[in-house]
């Protein structure tokens, strides 16, 4: 067998040929640099001194009140560094990309919030960082392009495609296959080519970690009902994986845009069918052609046509169930969340309070619902606030 | 063996280089494709490189990229691209391999995708997301169909690897000059990439062709030294962008490229017509 890096039919690495020796270089310096304890004592230091980890695990009790249901309790990756669970990843990529002695990082980026992360970490360990985003989301995430040029960052505006996340990634790829001996491509999600989704899930996994410990303050070892958003699926596996051998229920949240239309939604799971792209064999949107539909979601950082090889693989195995919340559901719970806690969350975050809401009117009080809440909604004020002028 | 490397091989054979060439189907429409082909094949193109258009095309620069748009805007789907080269053979015994990205072939159906390339005369395929280690299940069903599944091959890797990798190729050996998408132009490692073609070589009886970034008749001659052929894209499909004739232009393109690469221009492939 030659093929490697899947999660049951899931995964694999369907790449051009350009990119083999890359991952196989990737592959390498993670299986060995990055399991040493060196490299893992510094990456822990920098998450807890640098990103402020641990994030807190937090009860809402307002919005549980509001709900009349189970408990509510949130795991505030709003509070890591930068503002969103993204920093997590980018802090183990670019470390060990700095330690396999690469001097530029290209990434790609929808929200920004992966972008913002990514030259953040770069600025913080002095490598060059080329981010491509699509306009259509320069457009809409402003606050996050002038963060990412504050830290010294390059922003390569993509106007091919639908310019959007789907473009970025595509171009970052392109970019990549040209600058590939002395660049390191760090992705934003667990997506991708083997060993990305691998590797991401790891440095991902501080998430679901960190809960574990902190549960046990409310007498538990697990929450009933873990609910995340999942665009790639990152922050949704950070959470996950460490309860895979539990008894928790996992929800991941896709973007279900404004209606099942292929072409109105995000929902790759549920809308998607199997196909292969971007390096990985999962779930695509897609035409009857097999060719790539462009994905629509209020949330920049979700308008993606495909989810990352786990989820797939959860999701045909019946560990996961995947369900959807519509654009306007998901502006409701951004809404909600501010007026009753004071927290604004992120677009995407927003999709997974609007499911967990939902359902935790429908639980009994001693049961618990953890909400992942992936990022703050800084960056989603302005382009809201727009979106109502024009309603 | 079959059409394409029995004529590969008569190439070789006859001490000349093969010249193969890119064209996206349907682009600008199949109409004009197929008579593209025709004096592609007429004026003694090697092989036609029929690309199959994809929404996200990774591993193409600008030129193919939007070579591709104008082919999708005319919904060109692997059903018409297949009847395309029916068409084809009913005139010409010129070999045809198509070139693609990896979804939209599972969407038709594996098997059933290249079943349907061999009834309709295709000699092989060029799956540019589908690197050896995806390969083992689609090599064993066109080894089946005696259809060639040709793999990219860059210089400069892991020696182990390109072995592997030629010992799982046939048709021909498609050796990209350098680290890049479709149609740049980068300087070429002068030493990595001669020692790669002659350690290729010396591995297969498959002829080596040179691609990627090919845009000048002294390129062609230079890269042609080097290796059994050359492969042009996006330098052909920039010429016929902006030509009014454009099955002209690729009889005229065709003839330039061999007289540069071969003192003479080599047995033509003589197309059938109705009188
Ligand atoms: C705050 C936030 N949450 C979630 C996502 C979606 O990514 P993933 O599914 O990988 O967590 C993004 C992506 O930009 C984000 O910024």
């Amino acid at each position: 067998m030659r093929k490697k890096g899947y999660f049951g039919q899931f995964g694999g690495q369907f790449v051009p040929e350009l990119l083999m020796p890359a991952l196989y270089e990737l592959e390498e310096g993670f299986n060995t640099i990055g399991q040493s304890p060196e490299f893992k004592d510094e990456l822990t230091d920098l998450l807890h001194n640098y990103a402020g980890r641990p994030t807190p695990l937090y009860f809402a009790k307002r919005l549980t009140e509001k709900t009349g249901g189970a408990k509510i309790v949130l795991k505030r990756e709003d509070l890591n560094h930068t503002g969103s669970h993204k920093l997590n990843n980018c802090l183990g990529q670019v470390l060990l990309a700095h330690k396999m002695g690469k001097k530029n990082i290209i990434a790609e980026t929808g929200a920004g919030q992966h972008g913002v992360a990514t030259a953040t970490v770069c600025a913080l360990m002095g490598l060059n960082c080329q981010v491509y985003m699509g306009v259509e989301d320069i457009k809409r995430q402003q606050l996050n392009v002038l963060r990412m040029r504050l830290l010294g960052a390059e922003v390569t505006p993509v106007t091919s495609g639908t310019q959007t996340l789907k473009d970025a990634t595509s171009e970052a790829m392109r970019a990549w296959i040209s600058t590939v001996k002395h660049t390191q491509y760090v992705l934003g999600s667990v997506v991708g080519p083997h060993p990305f989704p691998l590797m991401v899930r790891e440095f991902q996994s501080i998430i679901g970690r960190e809960v574990r410990e902190q549960i046990t303050r409310f007498g538990l070892d697990e929450p009933d009902v873990i609910v995340a958003c999942v665009g790639g699926g990152s922050n949704a596996i950070g959470i996950f994986f460490p309860f895979f051998h539990s008894n928790a229920e996992l929800v991941g949240v896709e973007a279900g845009g404004y209606s099942e239309r292929i072409g109105d939604n995000a929902a790759s799971i549920n809308y998607g069918k199997v196909g292969v792209f971007h390096g990985e064999k999962s779930y695509f949107l897609q035409d009857e052609n097999g060719q790539i539909i462009p994905a629509h979601s209020v949330a920049a950082g979700l308008d993606y046509p495909g989810v990352g090889p786990e989820h797939a693989y959860y999701a045909e195995s019946g560990r996961a169930s995947y369900v959807t919340v519509t654009d306007a559901e998901a502006i409701a719970a951004f809404k909600l969340l501010s007026h009753t806690e004071g927290i604004i969350p992120a677009l995407e975050s927003a999709h997974a309070v609007a499911h967990a809401v939902k359902i935790a009117a429908d639980m009994q009080k001693e049961k618990m619902v953890l909400i992942n809440l992936s990022g703050r909604g800084d960056k989603d004020s302005q382009s809201l606030q727009t979106e109502e002028g024009r309603a | 063996m079959n059409r394409l490397e029995k004529h590969l091989r008569e190439v070789k054979l006859r001490d000349e280089k093969a010249a193969i060439f890119f064209i996206t189907a349907g682009d600008p429409s199949l109409k004009e494709t197929f008579n593209i082909m025709l004096h592609l094949a007429e004026n003694g193109a090697d092989c036609i490189e029929l690309g199959m258009p994809f929404s996200d095309p990774i591993a193409d620069g600008p030129v193919i990229q939007r070579s591709t748009l104008r082919a999708l805007k005319q919904n060109v789907r692997l059903e018409d691209i297949l009847k395309l080269v029916q068409q084809f053979r009913k005139k010409s015994p010129a070999p045809v391999v198509v070139m693609g990205y990896y979804n939209p072939i599972i969407r038709y159906g594996v098997d059933r995708f290249i079943q349907d390339c061999v009834s309709s005369g295709i000699d092989g395929l060029i799956i540019a997301d589908l690197p050896y280690e995806e390969g083992e299940d689609i090599e064993k069903i066109c080894k089946e169909n005696n259809t060639s599944l040709i793999y990219l091959l860059a210089p400069d890797i892991d020696p182990k690897r390109t072995r592997a990798i030629v010992r799982a190729s046939s048709g021909f050996i498609y050796c990209v000059a350098h680290y890049s998408t479709t149609g740049t132009h980068k300087q070429n490692d002068d030493k990595v990439l001669p020692q790669t073609i002659k350690s290729l070589q010396d591995m297969t009886d498959l002829s080596v062709a040179l691609g990627f970034g090919i845009s000048s008749l002294e390129k062609a001659k230079e890269l042609s030294r080097l290796a059994d052929g050359i492969i042009i894209g996006s330098w052909l499909i920039q010429e016929l962008e902006s030509a009014t004739d454009k099955a002209e232009c690729a009889a005229n393109f065709v003839n330039n490229v061999k007289a540069a690469i071969n003192n003479h221009r080599g047995k033509l492939f003589s197309v059938k017509r109705e009188c």
